[in-house]
């Protein structure tokens, strides 16, 4: 691909030098003039949060320049990771972003597995409505789920409501159906002859799954467990709804709703919580952009 | 090597014929025993809850009477209502239409920029998307501050007064519409470069030869080739646009006095925080149509690539 193209460029310099390569030029120097402006519209907030989570609430109050640390403290970072309610958020997002990530593996490999290989009695109706659930927004979930619970605790005594465990039964349905979507074109790209040949070795099913699937379909596996950890990490609505005592909120809504207390200059904890609360999502990304990206597209180029 | 599987597989076929239905049976039956997790999940946590919530909206406050249509033609009334159903497209139309278009012009720059340069550039414009927006949004919050804004000290130091970014009924729209444009459009810029690469390179110098300038290239090879993967990403994007929660609640919380209110925030306050869940379901069933015309689209495009393939 990229060859080709510099083929083609080369083909057009040998034909109509000057004019084609100035054009390239200025071309090339809008692109990068543009990225640039686009980078620091895009990183803007980023930036912002990292400068102010760098003050102390002295200097945020004294109004000076706002872009920029005179006296940078790391203050605002040792009295976060030092409070026990922050850490408790930490925990408690970490615990359920990484069982809804089993979770949701568990569920829809095999159901992936089964809905691209062996077919059953409604089993393309099916592949549909799992691609038509991943459509189905959690804003419209809420409010049906929030009752059911509710109800579910008069029939059997147990609270549901206000514990964080709610979180692990709720999250799969905003990564189950994607990532079952996304397994479903990964292991359709396996050739037939390869599950043929292991079943006449007189493997089954499972091991057919186990055995071949599973390593071959790795790179999509990775990007689908990637997905489901920065879902269910981001997710705002659901925690929201569903969790209100301070000991069971996760990330998001605990610096949301905790560490906002009206017009004291709080701002620097606020940018440093969420900037912490970023930190895992990006850290993923740093070192795993390509599986991210693949991740992303998949699910477009499939639908 | 395909000659010996296909000789293998006919000797498997004439031995295993007695058995063949039986066969048939297990197989189904290990395929539906992996898909049931799929299906109970689906069933109870999805299906379950849209067909609850449409009973719900039918019941009165207290939920012991059936009012049937009464909580809708009370919305009807109310002044409010029609209030978020404006801004909820406006807010949707105008944030996809510029994700869409600030997606398409990036990709189209980072596309231009030597293959080597690439990666980097796509890194850093894809971090708005990879953090979580309930926390991007605090940064947006703490920019926007009314009294602390970090725009409005730029604006002063070139001699232009403050903003009301979020006082103002108009600029608290703006604002929203901003914050979500910022976060969706690195998403658009991934899909549409992704895109942008699969173009074939021979089109284009076709397109060359004929003469045809950079306007006529986009026109008449660059979109018809991206036709498809801009008609999905709108609509997906339209979708989770129409619904979204987390920007508006974190950012103005539907205020000043309800003008930013989208679907989902409104029927959040109804539903949740004034404990009147059938008119919160009411609310939130109105996210509804769009999701249906999206899905036939959608429905139809699959369908479409079946009989392709």
């Amino acid at each position: 691909m990229t060859t080709s193209a510099q083929i083609a460029v080369g083909g057009v310099r040998l034909t109509k030098r000057g004019s084609m390569r100035r054009d390239r030029r200025r071309a090339l120097f809008l692109s990068y003039a543009f990225l640039g402006l686009f980078v620091v519209f895009f990183l803007t907030p980023p930036i912002y949060m990292l400068i102010t989570s760098l003050k102390t609430s002295a200097e945020i109050s004294a109004a000076s320049n706002p872009w920029w640390v005179f006296k940078p403290t790391l203050q605002n970072y040792i009295e976060l990771l030092t409070s026990s309610t922050y850490l408790t958020f930490f925990r408690n997002s970490a615990v359920v972003s990484l069982l809804v990530v089993v979770i949701t593996m568990m569920v829809s490999i095999p159901a992936a597995f089964s809905l691209s290989r062996m077919k059953f009695w409604g089993s393309a109706a099916l592949a549909t409505g799992v691609f038509l659930t991943y459509l189905i927004p959690p804003e419209l979930l809420f409010i049906p789920l929030f009752k059911t619970f509710a109800f579910l605790r008069a029939a059997t005594g147990i609270e549901f409501i206000n514990h964080w465990w709610i979180l692990v039964i709720i999250y799969p349905t905003l990564t189950i159906p994607f990532c079952t979507w996304i397994m479903i074109g990964y292991f359709g790209s396996i050739p037939k002859e390869l599950d043929e040949a292991a079943l006449i070795d007189g493997a089954g099913y499972v091991q057919l799954l186990t055995r071949i699937f599973i390593p071959v379909a790795l790179p999509g596996i990775i990007a689908a467990t990637i997905f489901a950890f920065t879902v269910s990490w981001a997710a705002f609505l659901y925690p929201l709804a569903f969790t209100t005592s301070t000991d069971q909120l996760v990330l998001p809504v605990g610096v949301v709703t905790t560490l906002i207390k009206g017009d004291v200059f709080n701002w620097g904890q606020i940018m440093t919580g969420a900037l912490l609360g970023a930190a895992p999502p990006l850290i993923i990304y740093a070192f795993l952009m390509d599986y991210y990206i693949a991740g992303l597209t998949a699910g477009a180029t499939k639908g | 090597m395909v000659d010996a599987v296909a000789v293998r597989r006919q000797v498997h076929r004439s031995t295993g014929r007695t058995s063949a239905k039986s066969f048939a049976r297990r197989k189904s039956t290990i395929a539906l025993v992996m898909a049931l997790p799929l299906i109970l999940c689906i069933g109870l946590l999805v299906v379950y809850p849209s067909l609850y919530a449409v009973y719900l909206a039918t019941l009165n406050k207290s939920m012991e009477r059936f009012v049937g249509l009464g909580n809708f033609a009370f919305l009807f009334t109310r002044e409010t209502f029609w209030m978020v159903v404006r801004q909820s497209a406006i807010f949707a139309v105008s944030a996809v239409f510029f994700k869409a278009l600030i997606g398409f012009c990036v990709a189209h720059f980072v596309h231009n920029v030597p293959t080597k340069g690439q990666r980097k550039w796509r890194g850093m414009l894809l971090v708005p998307w990879v953090i979580p927006p309930a926390m991007s949004t605090l940064a947006w919050l703490w920019l926007f501050d009314p009294s602390y804004s970090a725009f409005n000290w730029i604006l002063q130091q070139m001699g232009i007064g403050a903003v009301p970014w979020l006082g103002d009924p108009y600029w608290a729209r703006f604002a929203v519409i901003l914050v979500n444009v910022w976060f969706g459009a690195p998403f658009f810029m991934i899909m549409y470069l992704a895109a942008l690469k699969s173009v074939p390179e021979q089109l284009y110098e076709a397109a060359a030869i004929d003469g045809a300038n950079w306007w006529q290239k986009l026109w008449f090879v660059t979109l018809p080739m991206m036709r498809n993967i801009i008609a999905i990403t709108v609509l997906f994007s339209l979708i989770v646009t129409f619904a979204n929660f987390d920007i508006v609640r974190v950012l103005t919380n539907g205020g000043p006095v309800d003008q930013t209110h989208v679907f989902a925030t409104w029927a959040f306050k109804l539903g949740i925080e004034s404990n009147d869940i059938p008119l919160g379901a009411c609310v939130s069933l109105f996210m509804f149509p769009i999701l249906a015309v999206a899905a036939i689209f959608i429905l139809r495009g699959i369908n479409r690539r079946g009989n392709e393939a």
